[in-house]
């Protein structure tokens, strides 16, 4: 065993650059237990609430669903089913807002809930250790399970990357201020978390897990100091109180010190690293053989009267689960509330109440003007250099600040702009206010469209180039068929002449002889008139 | 004596650099771009044929052979940079003679109007249109590259052209933020 993998089995706890420590403002949710809200009137489920393709749709307006019932399929693209959240009828299909900053469309299916929430008949799978590595890595896709921790990636693609692991890591650090989410749900449900991770590490393949959380959350950690004396196999790794710990490539290098590679995956060095909540929903695919139809939300924020964590169906719009929870909305008429989705870090503000709640959806935050500033006037950049400082990914955000505003690309690109996180430090401690975040973002999706166009005029010049190849194909096929016709009737004719028949060549000989008498004749008889009236 | 040693030497110092260079040359030979791939690479492969040549590889080639680089209105001011960094040249307006620089646009035929003519099938430079004679035809969307030479021939006008509809995975981030809506608490 080398020297690292010891300090990594003795707990040693590493550090990474930058960071900050936000007001963290956790305890306004954290101290009432997760609530199950009375069930919506209706639902939106968007069919893309994960990254990667959308699945094929089952249902048609008008069917009848029960909760959990597939809405879409794995289908050929191997895409991530979304399911109905409650029992009722299928309404509508077709494009609605969505949660995106973007305040555009996707497809949404709507449901009319009956009102009798009637579960479909789940089939739990039979003892897990038996199974193969295929068949539960399926049951997970089919349940619909993405990383709840924030990016939406499916699981079991993830889990489905064979290579060898030295540990699975299990994320409770919850670093972004005011989000408890993870917190109430592994004080509450820590059991069935260490089920799920327990399977994780079986379809791993991985001997080791250790479970990572944050060291502000004193009771999550007691509820696993509990009960992992029982499991050998699972280390609980504490990490200091620090934004942002809870990102990826951040708690891979505070646990292990190991660092993931510009562009590359936690698997290149050996890891791989699953949210609290992902593990429960596993756990709850794998042994109840249920689908991914509600999460623990936070809603908190200085304008909504009961602050706390909720059980809340996947497909709930923002509106009614702020009703249930008492919103006040901003008195100002000057301001309007703003409604941020995720975090105050990470989190973006709502182009509209009406989007439903997804899978990634951590947090609710509505905010007072006092708590949480709404966004000033942008100013010059001084140049004082606290964001280089702060940036977890040692990045030069002020560089690429200027980068971004001129729009050099290729700049950005060697100044490693794809390994920002966005986690918004840069722009919490700017003094000039720069939203420096959003020219990142604005730059990334930038690259990101041109690199799409030119895959995209590439594919036009191959397709181009091979139409001039088939018309010029089919232009040369053309002409030896006309010459192939040419020759065969050629030698048709000198066949027949051979064998005595009439020779075409001779009745044209023929016609240009007898045309040619003809004229002859014509001329003397002209030629005799002539004389004729001249005589005269 | 002396002179003819130093053209002996000379001389023999010359075939052996030669040798030398002319075997470096052929084993180190370095495959550099044609200068018209070079160009063909930055254009935007519409295959549109404003510039008034019949596709982009053409125009890459008068572009090597002298011609202006602001002729191509789909590539826009982004490709006439482009071309005028790879040529050394001073980079000028887009000559508007052969158009305006405009939203990106995909062909759309309207399909009940559609006549099954094949005229646009044969006018699109990048097999992108699906048909047969008497049978309807449509716009495989992702590989049209909106160069609108379909529209011109279609007998019933059928064919529009429509800006590309943005999508929540090709939206640009926007700096500035939609203002949230209030929406009133009903209780």
């Amino acid at each position: 065993m080398s020297a690292a993998t010891k300090a990594i089995e003795a707990g040693h706890i590493w550090t990474f650059p930058g960071g900050i420590h936000p007001p963290e403002r956790k305890d306004r949710s954290n101290t009432t237990p997760i609530e199950v809200l009375p069930l919506a009137k209706q639902f939106i489920v968007p069919i893309k609430q994960h990254s990667g393709p959308v699945g094929d749709l089952l249902v048609a307006v008008g069917d009848n669903v029960k909760a959990g019932q597939p809405l879409t399929q794995v289908g050929i693209n191997n895409a991530l089913p979304v399911h109905a959240p409650t029992s009722g009828t299928v309404s509508a299909i077709g494009p609605g807002r969505i949660a995106h900053p973007s305040g555009l469309t996707a497809t949404v299916i709507t449901i009319d809930a009956d009102g009798n929430d009637e579960f479909y008949s789940f089939t739990p799978l039979a003892d897990y250790t038996t199974l193969s590595r295929a068949e539960l890595l399926d049951c997970i896709r089919q349940a619909g399970v993405a990383g709840l921790g924030g990016a939406g990636f499916p699981t079991a693609q993830k889990l489905a990357l064979q290579r060898p692991l030295d540990y699975l890591i299990i994320n409770g650090v919850e670093c972004e201020p005011y989000i408890s989410a993870d917190d109430r749900l592994m004080r509450e449900h820590a059991q069935t978390i260490i089920d799920g991770t327990e399977i994780l590490l079986h379809i791993a393949g991985c001997e080791k897990a250790l479970i990572a959380i944050e060291a502000n959350k004193p009771e999550a950690i007691a509820a696993f100091e509990a009960l992992l004396p029982n499991y050998p196999q699972l280390a609980l790794r504490v990490v200091p109180t620090k934004y942002p710990s809870g990102g990826e490539k951040q708690l891979i290098q505070l646990l292990t010190g190991r660092q993931v590679p510009s562009r590359g995956l936690p698997i290149d060095v050996g890891l791989v690293m699953q949210n609290v909540g992902t593990a429960f929903a596993v756990a709850q695919a794998v042994l109840n053989g249920k689908p991914l139809i509600e999460r623990v939300v936070t809603v908190t924020g200085d304008n909504i009267a009961k602050p706390g964590n909720y059980w809340v169906r996947i497909g709930t719009t923002v509106a009614e689960l702020l009703n249930q929870c008492g919103f006040n909305p901003v008195a100002d008429s000057k301001q309007e509330q703003r409604v941020i989705m995720g975090g105050p870090m990470m989190g973006f503000t709502l182009p509209d109440l009406d989007v439903p709640v997804v899978k990634i959806t951590n947090c609710i935050l509505v905010p007072s003007n006092q708590e949480l500033a709404p966004a000033a006037e942008e100013m010059n950049c001084i140049r004082c250099g606290a964001c280089a400082d702060v940036c977890p990914a040692q990045l030069l955000p002020q560089q690429m600040q200027w980068l971004a505003k001129a729009k050099d690309y290729d700049g950005l690109e060697q100044q490693n702009l794809f390994d920002c996180i966005e986690c918004g430090a840069c722009a919490y401690v700017c003094p000039s206010e720069i939203p420096l975040v959003h020219y990142y973002r604005k730059a990334k999706a930038e690259i990101r469209n041109i690199a799409r166009e030119k895959a995209k005029a590439e594919v036009a010049r191959e397709r181009f180039e091979a139409r001039q190849e088939r018309l010029e194909r089919e232009k040369q096929e053309r002409l030896e068929r006309h010459r192939k016709a040419a020759e065969a009737r050629k030698k048709a004719q000198a066949e027949a002449v051979a064998q005595g028949g009439d020779n075409p060549q001779d009745a044209v000989q023929a016609a240009i002889a007898r045309a040619k008498a003809r004229k002859a004749a014509q001329a003397a008889a002209a030629a005799k008139q002539n004389q004729e009236g001249d005589d005269e | 004596m002396t002179v003819v040693t130093a053209l002996i030497v000379l001389g023999v110092l010359a075939l052996a650099f030669g040798l030398v260079l002319g075997f470096a040359a052929v084993r180190f030979r370095v495959e550099s771009d044609p200068i018209v791939d070079q160009i063909d690479a930055l254009l935007p492969q519409t295959q549109c044929g404003q510039c008034g040549y019949p596709g982009c590889r053409p125009y890459a080639e008068a572009i090597a052979n002298g011609d202006e680089i602001n002729k191509c209105p789909p590539g826009g001011q982004a490709t006439i940079n482009a071309l005028a960094d790879l040529m050394g040249v001073e980079a000028k307006p887009l000559d508007s003679a052969h158009g305006e620089e405009d939203v990106k646009k995909v062909a759309v035929i309207r399909e009940d109007e559609c006549i099954g003519c094949t005229k646009c099938i044969q006018a699109c430079p990048v097999d992108a249109i699906l048909g047969a004679a008497k049978q309807m035809h449509t716009v495989i969307a992702h590989e049209c590259t909106g160069c609108d030479l379909c529209v011109e021939p279609c007998p019933v006008d059928c064919i529009d052209m429509v800006p590309v509809p943005v999508r929540p995975d090709n939206w640009q981030w926007d700096l500035q933020q939609i203002p949230v809506k209030n929406v009133e608490s009903s209780h």
